[in-house]
C-alpha cells in the first residue's frame, strides 16, 4: 500500500488547519453560508436533509487495518457509531456537526487520509478494480496508476474549476469490475502486441440524467504517456465543456456533442504539447510507487482445513461457494464480505464491524481492505487454510451472509433517508426485496443478479446498470418507483432500458418479485442467468409479469 | 388567476448541528414542527423568510414549506417535508429519538 511521504503529510495538515480556521470563521459569522459553502465542500462536507455529512475519500477503495480502525474511532467518537460505505468506494458519515469536522479531519490526517476531492468540480476520487492486485485475471495492478492520477489531481490548479466534477476509473483486467465504462475517463490496462504495459482509453461515460456508454478514445496508450495523455483530455474537457448548464457540463455531453473524432483530434493536440512539458519525474515516480503496491509475501502451507471445513460445515461452504472469488494463488481466496444482511442498510458497518473487518486483515489478510463500488468490504489476500476461522468470526459479527452478487446484494444509494437531492427513498426498498427473497429461500436459486436502486435522477444506486434497475421519483407527491431492465455494468456496459410505467412504494416490491419469478419460469437451464434470459428473450415476457393487466388485456383482444 | 397561497411554516437547517429546525411565531427556532409558526398570509410569509434569513450565524438555508393544520399544530404537505420532521426511516436517529427523550 502507498505510504503519504512528508510532502503528502504537510499538504492534508495544511489543509486541515485552513479548514479549522475556515469553520471558526463561519461560527464567528465572519464568512456567510454563500462564501462557506464552496470551502466546505472542497473538504467534502455536504449539508443533507438531517445534518452535515463528511465525505471522506479511500483512494481506490484501499484500505489498511489501522484505517479502518480510525473510521470506526470516528463513527464512535463524532458520529452515531456507523459509517456508510458509498458505490464511488468512499465512506460517508451521517451526523457530524460543523465544530467536529476539523477534528474528524485530524483523526484522518493522522492515519494519511482525507476528504479532499470528495465534492466538487474537481477530480473526485479514483476508483480502481476492488480485486486489483490479486484477482486470477488481471494484467496488472491498476492501483499504482490510480495513486499517480490521485497525486497528480489533488491541487491540480489548472483543474480547480472544472465545468463539472470528472470520474475517473481503472482496471486491470479485461473483466470490468469498476464499471469504467461509466465513468468521464476510463482506463484499461492490458499489453501491446510486443508486451508493453498500456492503457486502452474511454471517454464520456456516465450515469446521471443522460446516462452514456464511454467511448474508446485510444486503442493503447503506452503506460509512461499517461499523465500527458490524461492532461491533454481534462484540458480539451476544461475549454469544451458547457459551463452555461449544469446538466449539460459534464465530458460526456461534450463527447456527444463534438462526436469522438472531433475529441480525439483535440486531445492528439493537446497531448503533442503536454507531453513535451513532462520532463519524465513522473516515471519515476510511478516506479516508485509500483513498489509499494507488490504483492505480499503469500504463505505456503497446507488448504487442508478448507477443504476439511467444506465438508464438515454447510454453512461454510454455502458462504464460500458465494463470498469468494479467485485469487492469482490457488491456495489463497478472495473473500467479500457481504454489507449486505437481509433487511439492512446495503454499505453501512458499525464501528465494532469495522474493527473485526480490521482485525482480520491485520491477521489473516496482509493488512490490506478494499472497498467495492457495490457497496461490500473485500479481504484480498486470504490463504484457504484461513478461511474457516475468518468465517467464523464473521459469523459472530453479523458479516457472514452469504449473498455476494445475489439478488439481496443490492446497491442503494442513501436515498431521501439522508440526501437532500433524493426524490424518493431507496434505502426501505433494498431492505424489503431482501427481506422479501430470504423469505421465499429462492436466492440461491435465482443465481447472479444485480438489482441497483438510486432515489433520483443523478443515479448514484447505478441503476442503469443494474440487471433490474430502481429508480424513485416524486410523482405528484408520491414516491413512485421505474424500473429498468437489461442494463449491465461490465467490460459490455449497457444502459437497461425503462420497462413501462413506474410503481407505487407498496407496489415496487411485489413487481420485483413477479419479474424473478418469472424469470425463474423463463430460464432454460439454471445455469442460464436472469441477464442472459433476458438478452435471449426480450423484454416483452418481463413486461408481462410487471404489468400482468396489460398482458391479460393483450389476450383478451386476441 | 394565480393560485391561492397554501399554509407555509418556515423551516432551516441549524448552522451547528445542521438539524432540521422550524420559526415560531414568538422568534425562537424550535426542532420540532408543530411548534412552528403556520403562515397564511404570503406578504408576511416574504417578511418571516427575510427575518430568518437575516439569522445566518445561526440558521443555513431557509425557505417556506408547505403545511397542512393539524390537531397537533402543523403537518407537512409533502413526504419530503415529513421526512425532514421525523428523520431517516432505516434507524431511529434524528428527531424521532431526540424529540421523544424531550
Amino acid at each position: 500500500m502507498y505510504s503519504y511521504t512528508d510532502f503528502d503529510r504537510a499538504y492534508v495538515r495544511e489543509r486541515v488547519a485552513q479548514f479549522r480556521a475556515q469553520v471558526e470563521r463561519r461560527l464567528d459569522g465572519s464568512l456567510s453560508e454563500e462564501e462557506f459553502r464552496p470551502l466546505r465542500l472542497m473538504n467534502g462536507l455536504y449539508l443533507q436533509l438531517h445534518a452535515y455529512m463528511l465525505r471522506v475519500a479511500i483512494p481506490y477503495g484501499t484500505l489498511s487495518s489501522r484505517q479502518m480502525r480510525q473510521l470506526a474511532m470516528i463513527a464512535e467518537r463524532w458520529d452515531k457509531g456507523y459509517g456508510h460505505f458509498t458505490t464511488r468506494q468512499n465512506i460517508q458519515f451521517n451526523w457530524p456537526t460543523l465544530r467536529d469536522v476539523p477534528d474528524i479531519l485530524e483523526a484522518l490526517a493522522d492515519v494519511g487520509m482525507h476528504a479532499i476531492q470528495t465534492s466538487g468540480n474537481t477530480v473526485r476520487n479514483v476508483t480502481a478494480d476492488h480485486f486489483a492486485g490479486a484477482s486470477a485475471d488481471e494484467v496488472a495492478d491498476p492501483r499504482p496508476y490510480a495513486e499517480l492520477l490521485r497525486q497528480w489531481s489533488t491541487d491540480h490548479p489548472e483543474f480547480q474549476f472544472l465545468p463539472r466534477k470528472f470520474k475517473i476509473g481503472v482496471t486491470g483486467a479485461p473483466n470490468d469490475r469498476a464499471v469504467i465504462r461509466s465513468h468521464d475517463i476510463g482506463l484499461e490496462l492490458r499489453r501491446d502486441d510486443a508486451g508493453a504495459l498500456g492503457f486502452r482509453v474511454y471517454v464520456g461515460g456516465g450515469l446521471g440524467r443522460t446516462p452514456m456508454v464511454a467511448q474508446e478514445l485510444a486503442a493503447f496508450i503506452p503506460e509512461r504517456d499517461l499523465l500527458p495523455y490524461v492532461e491533454a483530455i481534462l484540458s480539451v474537457y476544461n475549454l469544451l465543456g458547457r459551463r452555461d448548464n449544469k446538466y449539460k457540463a459534464r465530458l460526456k455531453i461534450a463527447v456527444h456533442e463534438h462526436g469522438i473524432a472531433t475529441i480525439r483530434a483535440l486531445v492528439d493536440e493537446a497531448f503533442a504539447e503536454r507531453r513535451a512539458q513532462f520532463s519524465g519525474d513522473d516515471h519515476d515516480l510511478l516506479e516508485n510507487i509500483k513498489a509499494q503496491f507488490a504483492r505480499p509475501e503469500l504463505a505456503r502451507t497446507d488448504c487442508a482445513p478448507y477443504w476439511k471445513a467444506r465438508r464438515a460445515d454447510p454453512v461454510f461452504r454455502a458462504w464460500a461457494d458465494t463470498n469468494l472469488a479467485a485469487h492469482a494463488d490457488p491456495d489463497h481466496a478472495i473473500v467479500t464480505i457481504s454489507l449486505k444482511p437481509h433487511g439492512a442498510t446495503p454499505g453501512d458497518a458499525t464501528a465494532d464491524q469495522m474493527r473485526v473487518m480490521a482485525d482480520l486483515a491485520q491477521r489473516y489478510g496482509h493488512d490490506e481492505l478494499r472497498i467495492s463500488h457495490e457497496q461490500n468490504v473485500i479481504v484480498p489476500h486470504v490463504h484457504r487454510a484461513d478461511l474457516p476461522a475468518v468465517h467464523d468470526a464473521l459469523k459472530a459479527a453479523g458479516l457472514a451472509t452469504a449473498n455476494v452478487g445475489l439478488v439481496s446484494d443490492i446497491i442503494a444509494c442513501p436515498g431521501m433517508d439522508y440526501c437532500s437531492l433524493a426524490t424518493a427513498r431507496s434505502i426501505p426498498v433494498a431492505q424489503q426485496i431482501a427481506t422479501r427473497f430470504d423469505a421465499l429461500k429462492l436466492e440461491h436459486e435465482i443465481g447472479s443478479l444485480k438489482i441497483k436502486i438510486s432515489g433520483c435522477i443523478n443515479a448514484c444506486g447505478h441503476h442503469h446498470v443494474g440487471h433490474i434497475g430502481i429508480l424513485g421519483l416524486d410523482r405528484a407527491g408520491v414516491e413512485n418507483y421505474q424500473i429498468t431492465l437489461g442494463g449491465d455494468g461490465t467490460e459490455d456496459t449497457v444502459i437497461g432500458k425503462r420497462a413501462g410505467p413506474g410503481f407505487s412504494a407498496d407496489e415496487i416490491v411485489p413487481a420485483v418479485e413477479r419479474l424473478v419469478l418469472s424469470y425463474l419460469d423463463l430460464r432454460d437451464s439454471p445455469d442460464e442467468t436472469f441477464l442472459q434470459a433476458f438478452r435471449r428473450l426480450g423484454e416483452a415476457p418481463f413486461k408481462d409479469a410487471l404489468y400482468p393487466e396489460q398482458a391479460r388485456g393483450r389476450r383478451d383482444a386476441a | 388567476m394565480s393560485k391561492p397561497f397554501t399554509p407555509k411554516v418556515v423551516t432551516a437547517n441549524a448552522l451547528v448541528e445542521g438539524d432540521v429546525i422550524y420559526l415560531t411565531a414568538d422568534d425562537r427556532w424550535s426542532r420540532a414542527l408543530h411548534e412552528a409558526e403556520v403562515i397564511e398570509d404570503e406578504a408576511h410569509a416574504q417578511l418571516r423568510l427575510l427575518d430568518a434569513e437575516r439569522q445566518a450565524h445561526a440558521v443555513v438555508g431557509a425557505y417556506l414549506a408547505e403545511v397542512r393544520p393539524g390537531p397537533n399544530g402543523p403537518e407537512p404537505a409533502h413526504f419530503r417535508e415529513a421526512f425532514r420532521a421525523r428523520g431517516p426511516s432505516n434507524y431511529p436517529h434524528g428527531k424521532q429519538t431526540e424529540l421523544s427523550d424531550v
